[in-house]
């Protein structure tokens, strides 16, 4: 941390969260406090064996679910504490997600479905002309009108991609982005996410069991049992 | 989101899936065709019966003995002595004219044809009161009534059926109870109806009714008097002066209930709307039944698209959909499939109001079925509204699925 300048803020600040889930009597303690920080422009996995929590922090990052304590800001702003309307908003605007399974609409094509969040942003205007610039950054420009299935999996998950970063959100939260994909496939679009951190400073979360994934990330936080594991910084 | 982009992938959904979607409104498409079906068949067939008796005159008013609406024992007959009764210038001065009538079934044979039908004995000015028009000859006069005289004039359908011919009728002789009948004239077509059919009358003077075809008991009884007012705006004038006369000439205290029943156009009118409503609206209401049917049936389908689509609102969420824009997707669906539903229902009805004119029609009865613009506002209303209601449950169960849960749905 010391590496980061006092002076500029952490676009993902987590202090001190908690998550318990109920199955039913029985009280099931996700996270048992997380301590975490993420600075804008950084390349961060996080890593973990299944049962870790690593699935519930990402959710949490990715406002899909509140926690049970602690405070989360992102982007400066406390979303700990937001109802889910609010939490939807926010979603929408500060935070891109790629899924393992890509998670096309197939009814629609490449750019609609790259178009899909501003539909549910304030600003609707130049929709179109938003998508396709998202889509040519994805080196997808000459595959707008093809429906997922016209895709190759590479391909889907670049549209995906695109989809993620159509709003400009402040972080790219990255869910098992290379879990579905063969190992050319899968290359290129870590290259892709690589290139995008690196020319377009985007601040990129990858969630992953694989090593060689995380050996991308400019450092790793490794859960073990809703705890973060030791030295958080890697070189 | 805004409307018209839940619209368009409203549509898109529907589109996308187009047996199904078509499958799903199959219920709302037969209620509305049935309810669009039964109100336009019910439309025109009151439009039938309205002309009807609107083309007996407006300004009739018939007389019938006993009251429809209080208990009278022993109600004196009508005879033609209460039509002279009625016949009272100075005392009825809205009173144009009175008929009277002895109606009874014979059978009418000429040469070897032969027909059992309506034989109507009236007055000379039965054809003026109820404004009968002859194609040719002419209705039988006071003096054929005073001679009692074997004269008859015959309506146009019953001439047609006899004769195989309208005209040049004059003067033949046609059989009515097996007396001989001099053929004076014949009516011109009035049209008819599922309740009467004047064109297979044949009208001779009442004297010779009583005389040949319908032997009385009473004297001079008749079975109904019709009494012509001065004009359509005289009615209940004439009606109040009718009454006074006729209870005068019944010698009724002013204790007892009138042992007679006036009724004019307006007030039959009145009666056939007000059945042939109650027979639609019946109709119609069963038909609506199936309506909502149709909505359940859309309610189903919509539940099993959420769950189908559990993943996609999972990932509409994330992206950033708020419960009312899910919430605004699936009613969205719902709605618009009800209404294309509804929509298609419209035709269907239409064509089955055609097919019940075409059989009518071809059975001799004129009825042109008719869809207001007001029924067709309402079907579209209404089966926006079966598929706001149904859809509202299943759009809600969308809008409240966790976006974790859902994106974890398999």
């Amino acid at each position: 941390m010391e590496l980061t300048p006092q002076a500029v803020k952490p676009v993902i600040d987590v202090q001190n969260l908690t998550k318990d889930y109920y199955i039913g009597e029985i009280v099931v303690r996700a996270l048992r406090g997380i301590d975490m920080q993420i600075f804008p422009g950084e390349m961060v996995a996080i890593m973990g064996p299944s049962g870790s929590g690593k699935s519930t922090l990402m959710n949490m990052i990715g406002c899909l679910d509140s926690p049970t304590s602690g405070d989360y800001y992102l982007d400066s702003l406390r979303v700990s504490d937001l109802h889910d309307d609010e939490l939807a908003i926010v979603r929408n605007q500060k935070i891109g997600f790629v899924f393992q399974k890509y998670n096309l609409l197939p009814r629609i094509d490449a750019i609609e479905n790259v178009a899909l969040p501003l539909r549910y942003s304030e600003d609707t205007s130049n929709m179109r002309q938003r998508a396709e610039a998202a889509l040519e950054s994805v080196g997808l420009g000459d595959r707008m009108r093809h429906k997922p299935n016209e895709l190759s999996g590479g391909q889907q998950q670049r549209v995906a991609i695109a989809r993620a970063l159509v709003n400009q959100p402040a972080i790219l939260l990255a869910d098992e982005p290379t879990g579905n994909l063969d190992s050319q496939s899968g290359k290129e679009v870590m290259e892709l996410l690589i290139k995008l951190n690196q020319q377009q400073n985007t601040t990129i979360v990858l969630v992953t069991h694989d090593p060689t994934v995380a050996l991308h990330a400019q450092r790793t936080i490794q859960l073990f049992d809703g705890l973060i594991k030791a030295p958080e910084a890697i070189a | 989101m805004k409307f018209w982009q839940a619209l368009k992938e409203a549509i898109a959904s529907i589109a996308g899936n187009k047996t199904r979607s078509f499958l799903t409104v199959l219920g709302i498409v037969i209620g509305v065709g049935a309810v669009i079906g039964v109100l336009s068949i019910g439309q025109g067939a009151e439009a039938s019966i309205m002309g009807q008796i609107e083309s007996i005159g407006t300004n009739v008013i018939y007389v019938f003995r006993g009251n429809r609406t209080e208990d009278v024992t022993n109600p004196k007959y009508l005879t033609t002595a209460d039509a002279d009764a009625l016949a009272n210038r100075a005392r009825a001065p809205h009173i144009l004219n009175i008929a009277s009538v002895l109606s009874g079934q014979s059978s009418v044979r000429f040469g070897d044809e032969s027909a059992q039908t309506s034989i109507m004995g009236v007055t000379g000015n039965y054809a003026e009161v109820i404004d009968l028009k002859l194609s040719e000859g002419s209705f039988f006069t006071e003096s054929h009534i005073t001679n009692r005289s074997s004269v008859v004039v015959l309506g146009p359908e019953l001439a047609e059926r006899l004769t195989g011919r309208q005209t040049e009728l004059v003067g033949t002789t046609v059989h009515i109870n097996n007396y001989p009948f001099r053929v004076v004239g014949v009516a011109a077509a009035k049209g008819g109806n599922q309740f009467s059919s004047p064109d297979m009358d044949a009208y001779i003077p009442i004297t010779a009714m009583q005389l040949r075809v319908k032997r009385q008991n009473v004297p001079n009884a008749v079975d109904f008097l019709l009494i012509q007012a001065q004009d359509s705006n005289s009615i209940d004038e004439a009606m109040h002066e009718g009454r006074t006369l006729l209870r005068a000439s019944h010698r009724l205290t002013s204790r007892q209930p009138d042992d007679f029943t006036m009724t004019n156009q307006e007030d039959m009118l009145s009666i056939a709307n007000s059945i042939t409503n109650i027979l639609t609206i019946f109709l119609a209401g069963i038909a609506a039944i199936s309506l909502l049917v149709g909505g359940i049936g859309i309610m189903n389908i919509m539940l099993v698209s959420v769950t189908e689509r559990t993943r996609e609102i999972g990932l509409r969420k994330a992206l950033g959909a708020r419960k009312f824009d899910i919430q605004l997707q699936f009613l969205t669906e719902s709605a618009m499939l009800s209404v294309f539903g509804g929509l298609i229902g419209i035709g269907l009805g239409w064509l089955l109001g055609e097919i019940v004119g075409a059989v009518a029609a071809n059975s001799g009865t004129p009825l042109v079925p008719e869809i207001s613009l007001n029924s067709v506002l309402l079907a579209t209303l209404f089966s926006l509204a079966v598929g706001i209601f149904f859809g509202w449950y299943p759009a809600l169960r969308a809008a409240n699925l966790e976006p974790v849960e859902a994106l974890r749905y398999e």
